[in-house]
């Protein structure tokens, strides 16, 4: 990887004698090419990552990133940025914790800091199905080898002090799963910083490059996409579009399992350290941590209906906030600055798709609902194992269309023991 | 907030309804004979389309009843809602380019 400017602390003191203005673009604009070997659809941090692993790992650098608007504009820079791997299943905890593991080095990697924080990830029991549902996690994860452990209320006030466990509020906080190596990143950089590495590989960033058609040859495979930067010829397109999948496989003929919803989040004006981890409760849909910027960043559940116009519901918001107030007193009069709504693609047993799609030279990542951004380094790394060599790798081998055919579901819906 | 127009009960707020997924999805009727695919299909296979979409919606909280609507998943406007059983009718408005 030849970066044109590396970052460190020695680069920001030479260049401020410099008053910080020889600092170049990180990426370059180029104008895409008539050909490539492989293209990515979807400049998220998934889709990006895919380019950067691709070109790093497997030495295809002929490649390009098309996306519609600008990179990291959809759901890479909506989310609430929660890194945690405490899944229950053997399968979506190998991939999970893959990618919580790249997360942990991700910074220096990509020469880029991405602010990860493993500031420890809470999960609240309201009720005895919860106590028993998150110990059973535990357990399960620990099989696995990822860390996750049970907390008495008690603890769980010491580990996180704003925290009410009071017994007089509706749901009272009868214990919570903690996995400490869980956290946030800051999600912008996440996106940023895999552009800039792609792009010192070699790989061209197409913003504002719509595909609008998929062309394939007579035996059906992928030919070509049709974009509103012109025709765009690849023999290998991976598709990794969040919300528009459905649109953009129904171009090929692929139909998928997937519901695309809005889902919500909100940040308040910021203010000094007052919470110190992530605190999410499933089963009241309290989902809150603080950004380094000093918001608090609050994540909502997604509405009840199939929509494209990101943007939802008042009252899934102040939901929300109901919670909130209950579980942190200290926050009632907190004022919320902004929020916003984005759109997610949900498959039926709330496990994603990455996987080879009945068209050759077509692959897909989708199918991460409200959850993908934690998983961003660990998919984009073996959907581009899976685009590079033709075949998945062993961690996204189970993820295929195919599975709801064949009865493998990965029932993290049934799992979770939550309306998402 | 959307308010839905229930067919048998008028304008009413969205809180009142409890969604249904995409309308007029006949459950195989002989599904013994359906393959694996074919099976998967009906459980799980949706449109997802983006434009005019044609979804049940259940008026839990009000008459109890299951009815179909129209509904543009670009902007979120009803166009038409419908008692099941009935024919879906014709978009009033031209759909939004998908």
């Amino acid at each position: 990887m030849r970066l044109r400017q590396k970052f460190s602390g020695l680069a920001l003191i030479r260049r401020a004698f410099g008053r910080h203005e020889s600092w170049q673009p990180q990426w370059r604009k180029p104008e895409p090419k008539a050909a490539y070997d492989a293209v990515i659809v979807g400049g998220g941090g998934h889709g990006l990552g895919a380019a950067y692993y691709l070109a790093r790992e497997h030495g295809l650098t002929n490649i390009a990133v098309l996306e519609k608007g600008w990179i990291g504009g959809g759901n890479t820079g909506r989310n609430t940025t929660i890194i945690r791997s405490n899944y229950l299943f053997n399968e979506s905890a190998a991939l999970y914790d893959h990618s919580v593991k790249l997360w942990e080095s991700l910074s220096q990697t990509l020469n880029y800091n991405v602010m990860f924080s493993a500031r420890g990830v809470m999960m609240l029991a309201h009720t005895v199905h919860d106590t028993q549902v998150f110990k059973r996690h535990v357990h399960a994860n620990r099989c696995n080898g990822v860390d996750n452990e049970w907390l008495e209320p008690e603890q769980a006030k010491a580990f996180c002090p704003p925290l009410n466990t009071g017994t007089d509020i509706r749901y009272p906080v009868l214990g919570a799963a903690l996995q400490r190596r869980g956290g946030t990143a800051r999600h912008d950089a996440v996106a940023w910083g895999y552009a800039r590495a792609a792009d010192a590989l070699g790989v061209d960033i197409l913003e504002n490059c719509e595909v609008t058609a998929i062309r394939r040859d007579g035996s059906g495979a992928v030919e070509a996409l049709e974009t509103s930067r012109g025709l765009i010829r690849a023999r290998k397109v991976g598709v990794s579009a969040a919300g528009h999948t459905s649109v953009v496989l129904a171009m090929a003929g692929v139909r998928l399992p997937l519901e695309s919803y809005p889902l919500q989040a909100l940040v308040s004006e910021p203010v000094k350290p007052a919470f110190p981890c992530v605190v999410m409760s499933n089963t009241i849909h309290a989902y809150i941590s603080q950004s380094d910027k000093g918001e608090l960043v609050i994540g909502a559940g997604t509405d009840a209906y199939t929509s494209y116009t990101q943007r939802g519901a008042l009252h899934i918001n102040t939901h929300t906030l109901d919670a909130i107030c209950e579980l942190f007193p200290n926050f009632r009069r907190m004022r919320m600055l902004r929020n916003w709504g984005g759109i997610v693609d949900v498959t039926p047993d709330r496990s994603p798709i990455i996987a080879k799609t009945p068209v050759p030279g077509l692959y897909v990542n989708c199918g991460w609902g409200t959850g993908g951004f934690k998983a961003t380094p660990g998919a984009a790394h073996v959907f581009a194992w899976t685009i590079a060599r033709d075949e998945p790798h062993p961690i996204n081998a189970p993820f295929t269309i195919e599975r709801f055919r064949d009865g493998y579901l990965i029932d993290e819906a049934a799992a979770a023991a939550v309306a998402h | 907030m959307l308010v839905i127009v229930c067919p048998y009960c008028g304008k009413r707020p969205e809180i009142e309804f409890s969604y249904g997924g995409q309308a007029h999805l006949a459950r195989p009727a002989q599904p013994a004979e359906l393959d694996d695919q074919a099976w998967a299909d009906f459980l799980y296979m949706r449109s997802n389309t983006k434009g005019l979409y044609a979804e049940r919606w259940r008026h839990a909280h009000g008459c109890g009843r299951f009815f179909n609507a129209l509904r543009d998943t670009t902007t979120d406007h009803f166009t038409a809602t419908y008692k099941s059983g009935e024919r879906q009718p014709e978009p009033v408005t031209p759909t939004v380019n998908p």
